[in-house]
């Protein structure tokens, strides 16, 4: 599946899904229902993660598995905005100060929430703290050439360090039961069926632009430098190129976009929670863009919007199963599928041989 | 120990360096001198420290004791890969170590000269005189039907040969070549004797290489090397008549 195949069908799915949910009657057969809109943001916020771990993974080898961490940071700092915006409406009715820090005894408002009233501030978190974050994070890892499992084992730890800070309740961000009941989003009610299609739209708008985004940076010189550091870190640095500022880069544009999924995320599912954060949620995401197919982008989305659906459909008939179901899906794929569906789809298109340039790493 | 002569011509300087794995001793008080524009075959038995040395010049390793001194005071043992690459000093491995995933042309692109920043590469058009480059490259190093070919399918000698390119790519004053007709036929190994002459002409050349027949065909100053330092030095027919090379290498 190519690109341009890809966009039409994220882009022109969730417009056709809005439609059939807005303007076509409830009675009717074609009419969506509005749970199926949300579920769609859902998944194609996923998404959003799923082409953020495979910008780091498939092309830098970075195996991140604490990504989820950034989703959950963008999904904070979105529905701390989001919980300003409920302001008398509460169950406590204070003007200032969320439900839950009424009941905390809070006095006044965290120094951490000043400013989320403004949407303007909170969008600038939103990209802000899970890219700060990674800076610092990649900066230290990267510069003493930390990689490999060691990598992935302290992103393990640091979602794992922040499932256990959100939890308690003296961090300010509802502890165990998170950020809910949000009512409107930049003064709009946020459970108008048009609002649902709305935050289905900008999803799939903003997956939209990541993948361009992604592609063009893993097609620029960048890219192929990039490339080159997964496969052969050391041979690059020989030809005068420093890898930790390459992997730098493209690891907090990953965090950013990531980040950018949970603010997306949040608002059509309902609630924020430490669970977010918890280890397993990062390790699912790799997943995705495995089954998907690492290092095709858009078989990041595939992968993400099939296991998730599957999810659904599966959690509805057999919740207990489903982590088993996922882990033998990814054995499977491991050991039969190395290339995801990409590679399956992409065998027969193989040019013949002696006519070749490689195929580009991101059709 | 010589003392260093700086010479304005000197172009590379080992000054006793010492290299230890876990107690073995790699290089032993090593000391080696290599003038500009000179090109220089460096010969030993497996585990002599050849590439062990390479290492030492490149960043790669750093020496227990001694200096590597470049030009006319740089020490190389305080640098990194890329600052010593920056300094143009360019390596082909032993092993041949290309991109495989990317096409002969890319693996050219990457190893030109020029600004190695993302801030460059991420917006970074492939100007005219880069292509001219490539092309130029590519006909030294015969692949020019090879252009568009996946690096990582092409045969060994090829990734030799791409790995060299790569090298010229660089422009280095300073050429470190590990084992360049490895796996070679012999009309390939004779190509690329004749191609790094004409590498010379311009840069310096550092060759490490097993094939005495090509050695030979070099007919240039030969070092030996043995357990990390220095056996033999001279031309080739005087240290193959070296009774200490004779005999570290019948007595093997
Ligand atoms: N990183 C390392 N750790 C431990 N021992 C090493 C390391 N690198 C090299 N050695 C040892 O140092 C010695 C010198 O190795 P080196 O690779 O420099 O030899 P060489 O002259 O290049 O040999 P060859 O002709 O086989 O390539 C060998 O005994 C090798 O096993
Ligand atoms: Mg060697």
């Amino acid at each position: 599946m190519s690109m341009r195949l890809c966009l039409l069908a994220v882009l022109g799915g969730a417009i056709l899904l809005s439609v059939l949910n807005l303007a076509v009657p409830p009675a009717s057969a074609l009419h969506v229902p509005t749970y199926a809109i949300s579920l769609a943001g859902k998944y194609l916020s996923y998404a959003l993660l799923a082409v953020a771990v495979d910008l780091v993974w498939g092309f830098g080898g970075i195996l991140s598995l604490g990504h989820a961490a950034f989703f959950a940071l963008g999904g904070y700092a979105m529905g701390m905005y989001l919980m300003r915006q409920i302001g008398t409406r509460g169950v406590y009715g204070n003007a200032i100060l969320p439900d839950f820090m009424v009941f905390l005894n809070y006095k006044e408002l965290p120094l951490t929430w000043y400013g989320f009233d403004n949407a303007g501030y909170a969008i600038l978190m939103v990209l802000l703290v899970p890219g700060v974050l990674a800076l610092i994070f990649g900066w230290l890892a990267f510069r003493s050439r930390v990689s490999g499992v060691y990598l992935s084992i302290i992103t393990q730890a640091l979602t794992y360090a922040l499932l256990l800070a959100f939890f308690r309740n003296d961090m300010g961000f509802g502890g165990n039961n998170g950020l809910t009941d949000f009512k409107d989003m930049f003064g709009i009610p946020l459970q108008a069926d048009a609002t649902r299609c709305g935050l289905l739209i900008a999803t799939a708008v903003f997956l939209s632009g990541a993948l361009l985004l992604a592609r063009y940076v893993v097609t620029s010189r960048f890219g192929k430098v990039l490339i080159a550091v997964r496969d052969t870190e050391s041979r690059t640095r020989f030809l005068g190129y420093r890898p930790e500022r390459y992997k730098l880069f493209v690891w907090v544009l990953s965090a950013v976009m990531a980040g950018i999924g949970g603010a997306l995320y949040v608002p059509q599912v309902g609630i924020i929670n430490p669970g977010e954060f918890s280890p397993a949620n990062s390790i699912e995401s790799v997943i995705w863009v495995a089954v998907g197919g690492r290092g095709t982008l858009v078989g990041a989305v595939l992968g993400a919007v099939l296991v998730n659906f599957g999810k659904t459909v599966f959690t509805g008939a057999l919740p207990e199963l489903w982590l088993f179901a996922l882990g033998a899906l990814f054995i499977l794929v491991t050991l039969l599928l190395p290339g995801g569906i990409m590679g399956l789809i992409g065998r027969p298109a193989r040019r013949p041989k002696n006519v070749t340039p490689a195929a580009e790493p991101a059709e | 120990m010589t003392t260093p002569h700086h010479h304005h011509d000197t172009l590379l300087y080992l000054d006793g360096v010492s290299v230890s794995f876990d107690g073995f001793r790699a290089l032993n008080a090593l000391s080696l001198v290599l003038e500009r524009g000179e090109m220089r075959a460096v010969i030993g038995p497996n585990g002599a420290g050849k590439t062990t040395m390479m290492d030492v010049i490149t960043g790669k390793t750093r020496p227990d004791t001694g200096r590597v001194v470049f030009g006319k005071d740089t020490d190389l043992t305080r640098l990194d890969e890329p600052a010593i690459a920056d300094l143009g000093i360019g390596r082909k491995f032993q092993k041949p170590t290309v991109f495989e995933p990317h096409t002969v042309w890319d693996n050219l692109l990457l190893a030109l000269a020029g600004d190695r920043r993302p801030r460059f590469t991420l917006w970074a058009r492939q100007s005219s005189e880069e292509s001219d480059r490539i092309e130029a490259i590519l006909k030294t190093i015969r692949l020019g039907d090879h252009r568009g070919r996946r690096a990582g399918d092409l045969s060994h000698g090829q990734k030799q040969w791409l790995e060299i390119g790569m090298l010229l790519a660089q422009e280095p004053h300073l050429l470190l070549v590990d084992e360049p007709v490895a796996g070679m036929t012999d009309a390939e190994t004779e190509q690329t004797a004749e191609l790094l002459r004409e590498i010379n002409g311009t840069r310096s050349v550092v060759v490490v290489e097993h094939d005495m027949a090509f050695v030979r065909a070099l007919g240039v100053k030969v070092t030996v090397l043995h357990e990390g330092s220095v056996l033999s030095e001279g031309s080739i027919d005087h240290v193959s008549n070296d009774p200490r090379v004779i005999e570290v290498y019948l007595g093997r």
